[in-house]
């Protein structure tokens, strides 16, 4: 208590705009948050970071109603306020943007915005009050959105516009954004920070949960460091710096750039030639892609998700098919079609770490020493007497890879959901990096990845580069495919884009390519 | 031909609305529960407990004291119409605490109280009334009779129009009529209310509904206490306003799930629910008015035409009609993300 006293000494003429003090929340025999305190100046833009898990998204939802805080409480604008439900925040006007949007797909914008805030029980007169506000508040905020479309037809920028319109047109006065640039371009990106810094303009408090520092360091007046359910620090963003924040985050220092060599590049191990592929629905993911990945490259495929580098590591790896087109490996042609086999892919020398790790790199409720051999499990040195499986081997040889990929803690006999999204990433790098593959595909290899782990990955990554091998690396991340890649393809609605060398591009290019637009066409 | 279009085709439309009555009903109950995110096979269930407990309290009300009933003359059918309703919402209630509060597996509870409703119904059925399960015969007052509509008899000799007022509009009885009010009154709900808006977003997005400051739990039990409403209307029809006059075992012979079918063939809409059951009730109106159907080059057997209705809900069930998407949530208990 002698903080809030303390705090209390050093108030301004303004109440801050949100004070936390003494929060705790356990789930089960977590302890996801441990007595954090905090303010937020009133017109004050606030970041939050952390590591997956270390508590942030679970501090906000507390201060939205959506989870009960086990101890603990909240003031707004300097009075006390109990926040036991949704209904409650929006009342002491707070607005929460979701990572996971909150909207219903199939409604209009419209419809989304006045559900839960109409006027009365019919709808006429919310919705002609709602299209005049929305008018209003897209000539203030740069926040155009057809209040006539419906969500599931525009982009997810558009989406996430309609969220912070929702918010807005319930009077938030305080918006909390949980990793909203996630999904975005950089440049709808930029556009969002110019709506958040045109927010504060007005007046209104604005709190951000990221990971990403750059971010944090662009947009924020003060930022909230937490660390496995604690906060760690609080300081003003122009007193800090990325490297600071990460070490807090992490709790040592971290390389935030990856240390590489130069290139070797060899000869031509893969090529893809004028593959397509047409969905169920009949929409065309990918139109007549055509590359080659050589020997001692990394090449990175960035992209905003959705735009086909998904389906192209599907057809390559066998899990999906290609309508037409080929796919040669060793000048060889592999089966592409519906009949492809993704086990023979193995036998060829490509391995995969899928995109999504919990619906295709493991299973989740299995043991570790299961998920370490699956895919593999009908090899020679995993078959024991009578055609039964060598568990003594098997455990022998999960615990030899959880030690060499410091995946922790060491049992091998623990089930793949108990590890952090960060070993259990590596759990699937380790059986697919040490089978020696030529070939390896690898999507969103640090998606939900804390950043000790993701320094380690990319490491691994460069390593099996180093070690002649080509890697074809998917990622949403486009610092990741920066500093990753020997060189870089854009994909865009199915097409690639544009080629560009790391040394010759810079993020404002690949951003311009992604959202489709060819930079030099342009000028 | 006139006279094919005169009686055969008025005489099977008319039958077509008697058959297609409890089925509207029973499938804008689905409609309002599965809009709402929860999956709902009980409906046959409800209906059975409903259409019991119809043909057991209105006969109770209606007998006179010395048989041990109420001596209740006129309001017999009333009490017969509410305890339907009273039981359906009792099971309703039953599966919204089993798929909402519990969390439970939504089609193993509405299983299950299609199991119960066909056990219960008979077994206290032959404890009360010692008739092997059925109520007793129902007799004027303790039924739902016809209503004339004015001028039918007047305007019976009007060419086309006339037949059409008198036999196929005019002549039905209270719940048909209802029926029809009831597709409008959902259509206005779904689309012009404020309930209706968070009904079809918490089938969805329970997460939107939640985030928007709205109870999850409360909509979806208001949403099922409608579907209770209906199917004891639909039930209730069954035994007090049909031929039957009385309740039978396991008198709802299906119809529970050929609402269903025909809620995904309507695509969970009001209006096309109402031309869908009405589809299934000309196929039952035909299957009954025609024994055995000769085609000219073959003869096809009553049992066939009987089947009309069940082998139209297979091919629909089986997806020949399009692709229909169902409400995003349904079928899964909402729990906050963790």
């Amino acid at each position: 208590m002698s903080e809030v006293t303390e705090n209390a000494g050093r108030l301004d003429a303004v109440a801050p705009a949100i004070e936390l003090i003494g929060i705790s929340k356990a789930f089960g025999p977590v302890q996801a948050n441990k007595d954090i305190s905090m303010t937020v100046a009133k017109g004050a833009i606030h970041g939050i970071v952390g590591e997956n898990g270390a508590g942030k998204s679970t501090l906000m939802s507390i201060l939205y109603g959506f989870y009960k805080a086990d101890k603990g409480s909240v003031k707004i604008d300097g009075a006390p306020t109990v926040i036991s439900d949704s209904h409650d925040a929006i009342a002491a006007g707070i607005g929460m943007v979701h990572q996971h949007f909150m909207l219903v797909e199939n409604f209009t914008v419209l419809e989304n915005v006045i559900l839960g805030a109409e006027d009365g029980a019919t709808l006429g007169s919310s919705r002609r009050r709602a299209r005049k506000e929305l008018k209003e508040l897209a000539d203030e905020y740069e926040l155009d959105v057809n209040p006539d479309a419906v969500i599931e037809d525009i982009s997810v920028g558009f989406q996430q516009r309609v969220e912070i319109l929702k918010a807005l047109y319930r009077q938030a006065e305080i918006l909390i954004l949980d990793e909203p640039t996630g999904v975005l371009t950089p440049d709808e990106a930029d556009h969002l920070f110019r709506i958040l810094r045109n927010l504060k303009e007005q007046g209104k408090t604005i709190v951000i949960i990221t990971h990403k520092l750059r971010e944090i360091m662009d947009v924020t007046d003060s930022v909230s460091v937490m660390r496995r359910g604690e906060m760690t620090k609080t300081i003003a963003t122009a007193t800090t710096s990325p490297e600071d924040l990460a070490e807090a985050m992490v709790g040592r220092r971290v390389l935030l750039e990856v240390d590489k060599k130069p290139a070797v590049v060899g000869e031509t191990v893969m090529e893809v030639r004028d593959l397509s592929v047409t969905d169920i629905h009949g929409v065309k993911k990918l139109k007549h892609v055509s590359l080659e990945l050589k020997r001692g490259e990394i090449l990175g495929i960035a992209g905003v998700a959705g735009n086909g580098q998904s389906e192209l590591l599907e057809v390559i790896s066998g899990i999906g098919a290609a309508t037409s087109g080929e796919v040669l490996m060793h000048g060889e042609s592999i089966d592409v079609s519906k009949h492809a086999n993704a086990q023979l892919r193995r036998h060829r020398g490509i391995s995969h770490v899928p995109e999504d790790r919990h619906q295709r790199g493991l299973v989740m409720p299995f043991m570790t020493w299961e998920n370490t051999a699956f895919g593999y499990h009908n090899e020679p040195e995993y078959s024991g007497k009578f055609g039964l499986a060598n568990q003594k081997y098997m455990l022998e040889d999960a615990r030899g890879k959880m030690e060499r990929f410091d995946i922790r803690p060491v049992i091998p006999t623990l089930v793949a959901h108990h590890f952090s999204g960060g070993n259990q990433q590596k759990i699937v790098l380790a059986r697919e990096i040490e089978r020696n593959p030529d070939v390896l595909l690898i999507g969103q290899p640090t998606r939900g990845v804390d950043i000790g782990a993701i320094e380690f990955i990319h490491q691994q990554i460069v390593n099996l580069r180093d070690a002649g091998k080509a890697i074809l690396l998917v990622s949403v991340e486009l610092d990741e495919i920066q500093a990753l890649s020997d060189r870089i393809l854009v994909m865009f609605d199915g097409v690639i884009q544009g080629e560009r060398m790391p040394e010759d591009t810079n993020e404002g290019e690949l951003g311009l390519l992604m959202a489709g637009v060819d930079p030099e066409a342009q000028s | 031909m006139m006279d094919f279009l005169t009686n055969d085709l008025l005489q099977l439309s008319d039958s077509a609305i008697r058959f297609a009555t409890p089925l509207l009903l029973a499938c804008l109950a689905g409609l309002y529960s599965e809009r709402a995110g929860i999956f709902d096979i009980g409906l046959e269930g409800k209906m059975l407990v409903a259409a019991f407990a119809a043909g057991a309290f209105s006969a109770l009300a209606g007998m006179s004291v010395d048989d041990g009933g109420w001596n209740m003359g006129g309001a017999a059918v009333w009490v017969g119409l509410l305890a339907a309703i009273i039981a359906s919402i009792i099971m309703a209630m039953i599966h919204a605490f089993a798929s909402i509060t519990l969390r439970g597996n939504q089609l193993i509870s509405g299983v299950a109280i299609n199991f119960f409703a066909a056990g219960i119904t008979v077994l206290i059925g032959q404890y009360w009334f010692k008739m092997g399960g059925q109520t007793p015969q129902l007799h004027e007052g303790q039924r739902f009779e016809p209503i004339i509509l004015p001028f039918a008899k007047s305007l019976q000799d009007v060419p086309v129009l006339g037949p059409v007022y008198h036999d196929l509009i005019s002549g039905h009885n209270i719940i048909v009529y209802l029926s029809f009010v009831i597709v409008a009154l959902t259509w206005l709900i779904l689309y012009r209310t404020r309930f209706g808006l968070r009904m079809r977003a918490v089938g969805e997005n329970p997460g939107a509904v939640d985030t928007a400051g709205i109870s999850v739990v409360k909509l979806r039990y208001s949403a099922l206490i409608i579907t209770g409403i209906l199917c004891g209307l639909a039930g209730a029809y069954l035994s007090l306003g049909t031929a039957a006059a009385g309740f039978g075992k396991d008198m709802t012979s299906g119809r529970g799930f050929i609402a269903l079918a025909a809620l995904i063939f309507a695509k969970w809409k009001p209006i096309p629910a109402m031309w869908a059951t009405l589809l299934f009730g000309m196929l039952e109106a035909v299957g009954s008015k025609y024994q055995t159907l000769d085609l000219g080059f073959m003869v096809l057997p009553g049992q066939f035409m009987q089947a009309l209705p069940y082998i139209l809900t297979v091919v629909i069930l089986a997806g020949f009609v399009g692709k229909a998407i169902p409400p995003k949530a349904g079928g899964e208990p909402y729990v906050k993300e963790r």
